[in-house]
C-alpha cells in the first residue's frame, strides 16, 4: 500500500523535496561555517588582546630598560629610579616561597595519592584543596596580616611574605604532584614491592623520580604565579618605597651565613609597578611599563618552560 | 625498626596533607575573629543597608552596599566578556580544530591567565581606557567599564579551558550518533555536546566568577578606589578588594576601626566566593557521577 503510494508520487514532487534537502544542507553548512568563523574570531580576539598588551607594554617599557634601571633604588625622580630593591625582594621572596611550599605540597600530594584511604578525612582534605584554589588571593593576605604579622610577631618581613605566597600556591603544587603520581602505572609499584621494597622505599626510589618532571612543571607554574602576585603582599603591609637591600646572607666571620634577611622589610616588582602606576606623572608610567616588561618576560619564560617540560615528559614517558 | 620508620613517614606526610585544611581554618578563623569587634561599633542592619562606606572619614559610615555594587558591576562586565568568548572558543577548540593544532593553541590561550594582574591593570588604565574614551567621550579616567572588560579577557582561559575539557570528555559515540542522523557540527555542538557537558561548563563559569569577584589589582588601578553606589560603568567605583588595598596602603594601627573594616570586607568577599564555590563543588560532583 505505502510502497505503491511512494512509487506513484509524481516525479516533480520528488524533485522538489530533493531540492529542499539540498537547500537545507546548504543552509546548515552556511551556519556551520558562520559558527566556525565566530569561534575563530573569539579565539583570535583573545590572542590579539594578549599580543596588544605585550606590544603596548614593550613599546613604552623596553627603551627604559638599562643596567642603571636594574641597579638603582626607587627615587623621587623618575629618570633616576630603578628596581634594584624590587627585584632583590622578589628574588628573596621567591626563594622563601619555594622553600616552604615545595616540601609541603609534594608531601601532601604523595600522601593523598599513595597513602590516603577512602575515608572522610581524605575526602575533607580533597574538597578543601579544590576550595582553596577558588579563594581570592587577597584573603590570604588578610589572614597573614592577622596571623603572621600580629599574632606570631613576624613583622612585615620577607619571611611573612614568603609564607603567605607559599600557602597561596600550595594547592597548585599539590594538584600537579598528584597528577604526576597518578600517571605512574601500578605495575611499577608492584615490581618494587615484589623486590621487597617498603612503601617509603618505593616512593623514594620510584614514584618521586618518575614524577619529578610533572612536579617540576607544577613548581614552575606556582612560582610564576607567586612572582606576579601583588594584592596579598600589599595587604600584609609591604612598603612601596624601599631604598636599601636586605641584610647580606654571607658575612666575613663564623658561621658565614645568616638569615637576618628573612626578617627585613621588602618591596617586590609588582608592588613597585603599582606604586609608579598610581602616580599621575607619565614619566613614572614609563618606569611602570619597564617593570611590567621585566615581570611579563619572566612569567612568560617560566610558563613557556613549563609547557615545554610537560610536553617533553609526556612524550618521553611510555610505560 | 623499618615498620616504625614507615609509620613515622606516613604521619609526617599526613600532617603535610592536613596542613591545607589548617590554611582554610586559619583564613576563616582570622577573618571572623578580627572582624567580630567591628560589629560592636556597627549594627548588622547599618552594615547591610547603609548606602555609604566611609570608614576612614570623620563621621564614618559603614554600609557595605557601595562596595558590593562595585564588585557586582565589575564582575558582571567581566562575565559578559568571558562567558560568550570562553564558551565559543571552547566549542571551537573542542569540535572544530584538529587535536595537533589544539595542543598548540590551548597553552597559548592559557598564557592569558599567567600574565601578572598588575600588568593587566596597566593595560586597563593606559590602553583600554583611552581607547574607550574615543568611543564614549564622557568616560572618566578611572572607570569600572575598562577594568571589567580587562578582567573579562583575563578570565577567558579559566572559562574556556575547563569548558573545553568538559566538552571533550563527552563520549565520541554521542557525536557520531548526531552526525549519523545528519546534524552539522554546529548542531552537534549546541544540541548534543554542550548539553551533555553542561555541569562541567557551569563549574568552569563558577571558577570564572570567583576569579572575577576576587580580582584586585585591575580594579584597584583602573577603577579609581572610590566607594560609589552606582551601577553606571562609566563612573569610578571601588570593589571590596580595591577597598582592602586602599586601606592597606596607608599606615594601619592594629585594632583600629580601619583595620577591622578590611577584615569585615574580606569576610564579605569570602562569603560571596564560598557560596559560588559550594555551587561549583555540587555541580562538579553531579558531573562526575554521570561519567
Amino acid at each position: 500500500m505505502e510502497l505503491s503510494q511512494a512509487g506513484s508520487a509524481s516525479p516533480s514532487a520528488v524533485m522538489h523535496s530533493v531540492d529542499d534537502i539540498h537547500a537545507n544542507i546548504k543552509r546548515r553548512q552556511f551556519w556551520d561555517f558562520v559558527f566556525a568563523l565566530v569561534g575563530l574570531m573569539s579565539l583570535l580576539f583573545a590572542l590579539i588582546t594578549l599580543l596588544t598588551l605585550i606590544v603596548d607594554l614593550a613599546m613604552t617599557g623596553v627603551p627604559r630598560l638599562s643596567t642603571e634601571f636594574f641597579m638603582n633604588f626607587p627615587s623621587r625622580f623618575a629618570e633616576r629610579a630603578g628596581i634594584l630593591s624590587a627585584w632583590v625582594g622578589s628574588f628573596c621572596i621567591m626563594l622563601t616561597t619555594a622553600f616552604c611550599a615545595i616540601p609541603l605540597g609534594v608531601a601532601a600530594g604523595v600522601y593523598l595519592e599513595e597513602y590516603a584511604k577512602k575515608n572522610w578525612i581524605s575526602q575533607i582534605i580533597e574538597l578543601n584543596i579544590i576550595n582553596l584554589a577558588g579563594i581570592p588571593s587577597i584573603t590570604y593576605g588578610l589572614m597573614a596580616l592577622g596571623l603572621f604579622v600580629y599574632k606570631l610577631k613576624l613583622g612585615q618581613s620577607i619571611l611573612t611574605a614568603g609564607l603567605t605566597l607559599g600557602l597561596l600556591v600550595l594547592p597548585i603544587i599539590i594538584v600537579t604532584t598528584r597528577e604526576a603520581i597518578r600517571s605512574i602505572p601500578n605495575t611499577i609499584r608492584e615490581a618494587s614491592y615484589a623486590m621487597g621494597a617498603s612503601k617509603w622505599q618505593t616512593i623514594r626510589y620510584h614514584i618521586l623520580p618518575y614524577s619529578s618532571g610533572g612536579i617540576l612543571t607544577g613548581v614552575i607554574i606556582s612560582l610564576s604565579r607567586a612572582i606576579g602576585e601583588t594584592a596579598p603582599l600589599i595587604t600584609i603591609g609591604a612598603l612601596t618605597f624601599i631604598a636599601f637591600l636586605p641584610t647580606a646572607p654571607v658575612e666575613g666571620h663564623f658561621p658565614f651565613i645568616n638569615f637576618k634577611w628573612l626578617m627585613d622589610p621588602f618591596t617586590v616588582m609588582p608592588i613597585q609597578m603599582f606604586n609608579w602606576l598610581s602616580r599621575p606623572q607619565p614619566e613614572f608610567h614609563v618606569n611602570a611599563a619597564a617593570t611590567g616588561v621585566v615581570l611579563l618576560v619572566m612569567t612568560l619564560i617560566m610558563n613557556g618552560g613549563a609547557i615545554y617540560l610537560r610536553s617533553r615528559f609526556r612524550k618521553k614517558m611510555k610505560w | 625498626m623499618r615498620r616504625l620508620r614507615e609509620r613515622a613517614i606516613e604521619t609526617v606526610l599526613f600532617l603535610a596533607a592536613a596542613s591545607s585544611v589548617f590554611v582554610t581554618l586559619g583564613i576563616v578563623g582570622i577573618l571572623v575573629t578580627e572582624s567580630l569587634p567591628f560589629f560592636e561599633h556597627v549594627s548588622l542592619k547599618d552594615f547591610l543597608t547603609d548606602t555609604e562606606w566611609t570608614p576612614l572619614f570623620e563621621n564614618a559610615r559603614y554600609g557595605i552596599l557601595p562596595l558590593l555594587a562595585g564588585t557586582f558591576l565589575s564582575t558582571c562586565i567581566a562575565l559578559l566578556v568571558a562567558i560568550p568568548l570562553g564558551t565559543v572558543a571552547a566549542a571551537f577548540l573542542s569540535e572544530y580544530i584538529r587535536p595537533s593544532v589544539r595542543e598548540v593553541l590551548k597553552p597559548i590561550l592559557e598564557l592569558l591567565a599567567a600574565v601578572p594582574t598588575v600588568v593587566y591593570g596597566y593595560f586597563a588604565l593606559l590602553f583600554v581606557t583611552p581607547l574607550l574614551q574615543k568611543i564614549i567621550p564622557s568616560l572618566s579616567g578611572f572607570n569600572v567599564l575598562s577594568a571589567g572588560l580587562v578582567i573579562g579577557v583575563m578570565i577567558v582561559p579559566y572559562v574556556s579551558s575547563l569548558s573545553e575539557d568538559a566538552m571533550r570528555s563527552v563520549p565520541g559515540h554521542l557525536r557520531e550518533a548526531s552526525f549519523a542522523v545528519g546534524a552539522s557540527r554546529m548542531q552537534t555542538a549546541f544540541r548534543v555536546v554542550i548539553p551533555a557537558a553542561f555541569s562541567g561548563i557551569t563549574s568552569a563559569y563558577i571558577l570564572g566568577i570567583s576569579r572575577a569577584l576576587g580580582e584586585t589589582m585591575v580594579v584597584a588601578i583602573a577603577a579609581g578606589m572610590q566607594p560609589n553606589l552606582t551601577l553606571n560603568p562609566t563612573q569610578p567605583a571601588a570593589t571590596i578588594t580595591a577597598f582592602i588595598v586602599q586601606v592597606s596602603l596607608g599606615d594601619l594601627p592594629h585594632g583600629s576601626i580601619g583595620y577591622q573594616s578590611i577584615y569585615v570586607a574580606g569576610l564579605s568577599l569570602l562569603c560571596l566566593t564560598l557560596c559560588f564555590n559550594i555551587i561549583g563543588l555540587w555541580l562538579r560532583k553531579r558531573f562526575q557521577e554521570k561519567e
